[in-house]
């Protein structure tokens, strides 16, 4: 036991060092640059599809946000970035109520998709949810069949009431999910057998066959290979076209090669937002200059 | 070589030599087990198997319409008070001439069962033309007769017989005037207090009238509860309360649910004793924390990637349960149904207390006629002083078995066939 000990300490004390080192850069930097009281960019648009204002998240008494206030355009592709934790995914998962599920979890703020409260009581969130729709980072297809997958919201909301209609919404939606032409001859195969970008592609058409107006994408990228996640991200561009998409994502070259506009998010806070190509290259904050160079992260 | 690998070298003996004391262990349990099953089921078919077949004795009967008092076959009345008994006397007395003593009439009389008297009863109703012929008939032989014929000489010594009766029976055999067949009346019979009469069809009817009863309350409730409890109660102080208490009522021992349905459902609500419905609704009682429990294990093991998946299409909390989550925990709330149900077609104790141990010779016809279950059955047969019952009882412990086996089959077939993978 204690050679072993011995023989491991060497190794151990580089990582130690190599960790501590960059624990305390980060700790510098944060001293260096204290929170703007403001988020620094331009956050807000004119005519904005989601308005929201001085957003804070509690879980109990831990706030994970931290008032967050900014603007979604139409038929625009926002990018949240930022290092693990700081709080993005909890502030994707107000846009549609997901954190409902949460019984800890409490949200406040002035949250406004178009001119509806997001937070009014008298709000049915089964309606928001239809309206916002979502895309999770792993692939979660039902275990039905494609077909089921798909014609599962349109059926839960009545939007088709002919077996026809319900056809032709299905196959319009794998077709903007580009998976049509893969799965046309098995639409009642089970979606579980498909590959992991497929079942990405499928969940997409899934939450599309709603024809909700604002999509959220929580990570829709980071359980796949590139191959699939240049599918998607080709997706998420044509996508654009129709409707307005708010995506998660770790990997900065993706939010750069498919938003218009990039927020990064720090400890709770919004530090920064601006358009993709102000934010990778010329940061307007000290903090997101960091994190996109890798200093931190 | 470096100091490290000597030093990992002298552990690995060590290390091998614990890995394998450790599968020793295991192979020593399995073993065990394994072991304590041969046992049951050779001393339980060692012992039960005989009760499978039974023995017939070859008499020719006259079917003699002053000594049975029948004038007319198709009066059911002279039909049912009919003296067969003594056309069957008559029978043996012509078989066996030269037994003159009353004691020895006797004893040659108790060859045959009492059950044959009915079985000529119900061949005359059948075919009246029959009255007053006379037929080569295999009639049932007694009980210690039965036991005589299967024994082997050494056991021949500790027969019930007398000599006479088993130079008799000898006789019989030697001329081939016994044979050997099967035991229809095991499957065909309640219970009788002549052990080659009786059967376990009354029990069989009973146990399933009750199953029936305890599956239509106890899965619905059962299922309901944990749906509630894991999809839709909120998580405060009362639900943990909830929750403690339907452990506990796992552990509370199952004669008092028998009191408790004693108690309540026949003294309060006033349900007849002995019948199935209270057996059902008792073990209902009994039943319920497995469903239960087993159920919210299943739910829980639903994905929280499906939840979520349907809940951001848009879909209410009931339709997520209905739609994704019951599908998908079905089968294991099946296995613990059935796994629950088997614990309770074994459940004997808070049968005994609401008087499912009562002798009930009918056959039930439904969850309202009194009846026995399987386990009370063979309780009651290994309680009984007749020899024969013995074998009758494992005969039931085998019935009993092939039940509970097969419904725990069914519970891994089940899973197999309705297990989704995602």
């Amino acid at each position: 036991m204690e050679t072993a000990q011995q023989l491991d300490k060497p190794a151990l004390g580089t990582n130690d060092a190599a960790r501590d080192k960059a624990i305390n850069e980060q700790a510098a930097m944060t001293q260096d640059t204290p929170y703007p009281d403001q988020t620094v960019g331009t956050p807000f648009v004119d005519d904005p599809k989601m308005r929201l204002r001085d957003v804070e998240v509690f879980y109990d008494d831990n706030q994970a946000i931290h008032g967050v206030s900014l603007d979604i355009g139409k038929n625009e592709v926002v990018s949240l970035i930022g290092p693990s934790g700081c709080g993005k995914s909890t502030f994707l998962r107000c846009l549609n109520r997901m954190n409902d599920t949460i019984d800890i979890c409490k949200v406040k703020g002035s949250l406004h998709l178009e001119s509806q409260d997001l937070y009014d009581p008298k709000l049915d969130v089964v309606e928001l949810r239809a309206r916002v729709g979502m895309v999770f980072q792993k692939p979660n297809p039902f275990p039905k069949s494609i077909y089921d997958n798909v014609a599962y919201g349109p059926r839960i909301h009545g939007l088709a009431n002919k077996k026809y209609d319900l056809d032709e919404i299905v196959e319009t939606s794998l077709r903007k999910a580009g998976l049509w032409e893969e799965v046309k001859d098995r639409l009642h195969a089970p979606g579980t057998g498909l590959s992991g970008g497929q079942q990405q592609r499928l969940c997409i058409a899934r939450t599309i066959a709603v024809s909700p107006e604002v999509v959220l994408m929580d990570e829709p990228c980071s359980a796949l290979d590139p191959i699939a996640t240049a599918k998607i991200e080709e997706l998420i561009s044509e996508l654009s076209e129709s409707y307005t998409i708010a995506i998660v994502t770790h990997s900065m070259q993706q939010a750069a090669r498919v938003s218009h506009r990039t927020a990064y998010f720090h400890l709770g806070r919004l530090v920064e937002m601006n358009d993709t190509e102000t934010v990778f290259t010329k940061p307007e904050h000290d903090l997101t200059e960091a994190y996109i160079t890798g200093r931190f992260g | 070589m470096s100091q490290t690998t000597e030093k990992v070298r002298k552990t690995l003996a060590r290390r091998y030599r614990a890995e394998k004391r450790f599968k020793a262990f295991g192979l020593g349990a399995i073993g065990i087990g394994l072991m304590a099953l041969v046992l049951l089921f050779t001393d339980i078919i060692g012992k039960g198997h005989s009760a499978f077949v039974e023995y017939e004795i070859q008499l020719p009967v006259t079917f003699d319409a002053e000594v049975m008092d029948v004038s007319d076959p198709r009066d059911e009345e002279q039909l049912n008070y009919g003296n067969y008994q003594g056309v069957i006397r008559d029978a043996l007395a012509d078989r066996f001439p030269g037994v003159e003593s009353r004691l020895d009439t006797r004893a040659l009389n108790q060859l045959v069962s009492t059950g044959a008297g009915y079985a000529l009863r119900d061949m005359l109703r059948e075919d009246p033309s029959l009255l007053g012929e006379t037929r080569t008939l295999w009639l049932l032989a007694d009980d210690d007769v039965d036991l005589f014929l299967k024994a082997n000489e050494k056991q021949r010594e500790d027969s019930r017989l007398n000599e006479k009766q088993q130079a008799w029976v000898a006789e019989l055999e030697a001329s081939g005037e016994t044979r050997m067949v099967f035991n229809q009346s095991l499957f065909s019979y309640g219970d009788s207090r002549e052990p080659e009469q009786a059967g376990i069809l009354g029990a069989i009817l009973g146990s399933l009238f009750t199953m029936i009863v305890t599956l239509v309350l106890s899965f619905p409730i059962g299922v309901a509860a944990a749906v509630y409890l894991e999809e839709f109660a909120p998580k405060n102080r009362f639900t943990d309360f909830i929750e403690v208490n339907i452990n506990n009522l796992a552990a509370v021992p199952s004669i008092i649910f028998g009191l408790l349905g004693l108690a309540v459902i026949i003294g309060l609500f006033g349900l007849p004793r002995s019948v199935p419905l209270v057996g059902g609704i008792v073990l209902t009682l009994m039943t319920l924390p497995t469903i239960i429990i087993s159920s919210r294990a299943a739910i829980k093991a639903v994905p929280p990637s499906i939840r979520q998946a349907a809940m951001g299409l848009g879909a209410s909390k009931m339709q997520v349960v209905l739609h994704h989550v019951l599908p998908l925990a079905l089968p294991g709330m099946l296995t613990g149904a059935i796994i629950g149900m088997a614990q309770a077609l074994g459940e004997t104790a808070p049968l005994l207390m609401i008087g499912m141990v009562a002798f009930i010779v009918d056959l039930p016809a439904g969850p309202l006629d009194a009846a026995t279950v399987l386990p009370v059955q063979i309780y009651l047969w290994a309680d009984s002083p007749e020899q024969s019952f013995e074998s009758l009882a494992s005969a039931a412990i085998m019935v009993l078995l092939a039940f509970l086996i097969t419904m725990n089959t069914l519970a891994v077939i089940l899973r197999k066939r309705l297990e989704r993978r995602w």
